[in-house]
């Protein structure tokens, strides 16, 4: 339970990142937060010859209102985005979908952009990105580019960053006024990933229909699931018990869930297709019919 | 390759320098190196809590810290809470409420709770369970805790 020998260095900004990585090359990993880094290190899951230290780069330590988005820099700790009244402004969901990461005091470490490139399928800040269709902001030696959501997450815990990039910041799109967001999901423990879970935003129209609608889900693949044709199901319908059982019936057709030791693959579709309702459920009772 | 780096960090007040290996956790250089056995290592994966410090007044788990990330910080641990004999309001609370059985998790209980009163004087018991719901008891006290920690809360405001 000790971590192997290691060696280290502490940037100081984005550029000395970048040259670190390139130096050190693919066995190099950079340490964030290190509430999941540190604990495979010592387990021995991970070897990595060299860590790269981001705590110390202050000019990723940023929540900004950017009107149509929110930006998170990488380095921001789980537990300031979760206090702070800029990033509730925006993404009214942020503090309610961070009280389920972890405890306080690995939010206290952890920051925005690990949880994201450390890429588990079951964490909430991936969900959180897919489901509103965000961006990520990546830094390389060939300078920085912008993935979408939908192309960052590869597999379990991969991203489609080379070894020489960093992740500096995610932009996540804010929701028109009036839309409802809810969280729903299932773990053993407070505190724990997530088995399963399922986060809904949805709009009602003056007519009593949706008019906007995105949903994702954890959990149930080897990446954070976008429920596309569960939202195509759902839009511009007017949300009736038996709309939405159907809705949860699509679910089960959209993902592939695991088969693991934490749960089998037809317990988590289940759990989907009843935390879809729930989520969605939840979302609706937030929202307020707009003009 | 693998270079020891020089660390220097305030830990209750005093200064504290050494030489490390990078692997070296912030746990093991405060049990170790600088004799503060009061932190207590469980799992040393970041399940169990005991471990928990403050890191520039904010609790983190000293067995998810490298010791080299803690350079320059300030800490205080367990040892750091009392005034020399006198304990904090918090620490009589454990003691009067039966709080502690054998004492394994209590270093991390009152770390977690110490914050939490800090930001909440008046949190109730579902928030209390909440703070507290990273930190496992071997002896599964928790309902003393959680009293304690209620107690510590209304002497706290009176």
């Amino acid at each position: 339970m000790k971590p192997p020998a290691v060696g280290y260095a502490r940037a100081g900004d984005v550029q000395e990142v970048v040259a670190m990585l390139v130096e050190h090359g693919t066995d190099a990993k950079v340490l964030a937060g290190g509430q999941s880094l540190v604990p495979m290190l010592s387990f021995r899951q991970i070897r990595p010859s060299f860590l790269v230290d981001i705590n110390r780069v202050e000019a990723l330590d940023f929540v900004r209102d950017e009107g149509e988005s929110l930006l998170l820099g990488a380095t921001t700790r789980q537990r300031d985005v979760e206090t702070s009244p800029v990033a509730a402004a925006a993404v009214p969901l942020l503090p309610e979908l961070l009280g389920h990461v972890g405890h306080v005091t690995n939010r206290n470490r952890g920051t925005v952009g690990g949880s994201l490139a450390h890429a588990d399928p079951a964490a909430e800040l991936p969900t959180l990105v897919t489901a509103l269709g965000g961006e990520l902001l990546v830094e390389g030696p060939r300078g920085p580019r912008t993935v979408a959501a939908d192309d960052f997450f590869v597999a379990p815990h991969r991203t489609s960053m080379g070894f020489d990039e960093v992740l500096t910041a995610v932009r996540l799109p804010r929701l028109p006024a009036g839309t409802g967001v809810a969280i729903q999901q299932i773990a053993r423990r407070h505190g724990d990933l997530a088995v399963v879970g399922v986060l809904a935003a949805v709009r009602l129209g003056p007519d009593g229909a949706i008019n906007l609608v995105r949903l994702a889900a954890s959990g149930v693949g080897p990446v954070p699931v976008r429920l596309h044709a569960v939202e195509a199901a759902l839009t511009g319908v007017v949300p009736t018990t038996e709309v939405l059982d159907a809705a949860a019936e699509a679910v089960s057709a959209a993902v592939r869930p695991p088969d693991d030791i934490h749960a089998p693959a037809s317990y988590r579709r289940d759990m989907a297709c009843l935390l879809l309702k729930r989520a969605v459920g939840a979302a609706l009772r937030r929202s307020e019919v707009s003009a | 390759m693998i270079n020891k780096q020089t660390v220097s960090m305030t830990i209750n007040g005093h200064v504290y320098t050494g030489e490390v290996e990078p692997r070296l956790t912030l746990a093991d250089f405060i049990r170790r190196r600088c004799g503060l056995t009061g932190t207590h290592l469980g799992c040393e994966h970041g399940v169990c809590g005991a471990c928990t410090i403050m890191v520039d007044r904010r609790t983190a788990r000293a067995c998810l810290m490298l010791a080299v990330q803690a350079d320059g910080c300030t800490l205080t641990t367990v040892e750091g809470l009392a005034e020399g004999e006198r304990l904090t309001p918090l620490q009589e609370a454990f003691w009067n409420n039966h709080g502690l059985q054998c004492g394994f998790c209590t270093p991390g209980m009152l770390m977690c709770a110490t914050e939490l009163l800090q930001t909440d004087p008046d949190p109730t018991a579902e928030k209390v369970r909440t703070c507290l719901s990273g930190n496992l008891c071997r002896c599964t006290g928790y309902d003393s805790i959680v009293t304690s920690v209620l107690s510590a809360a209304e002497r706290l405001r009176s």
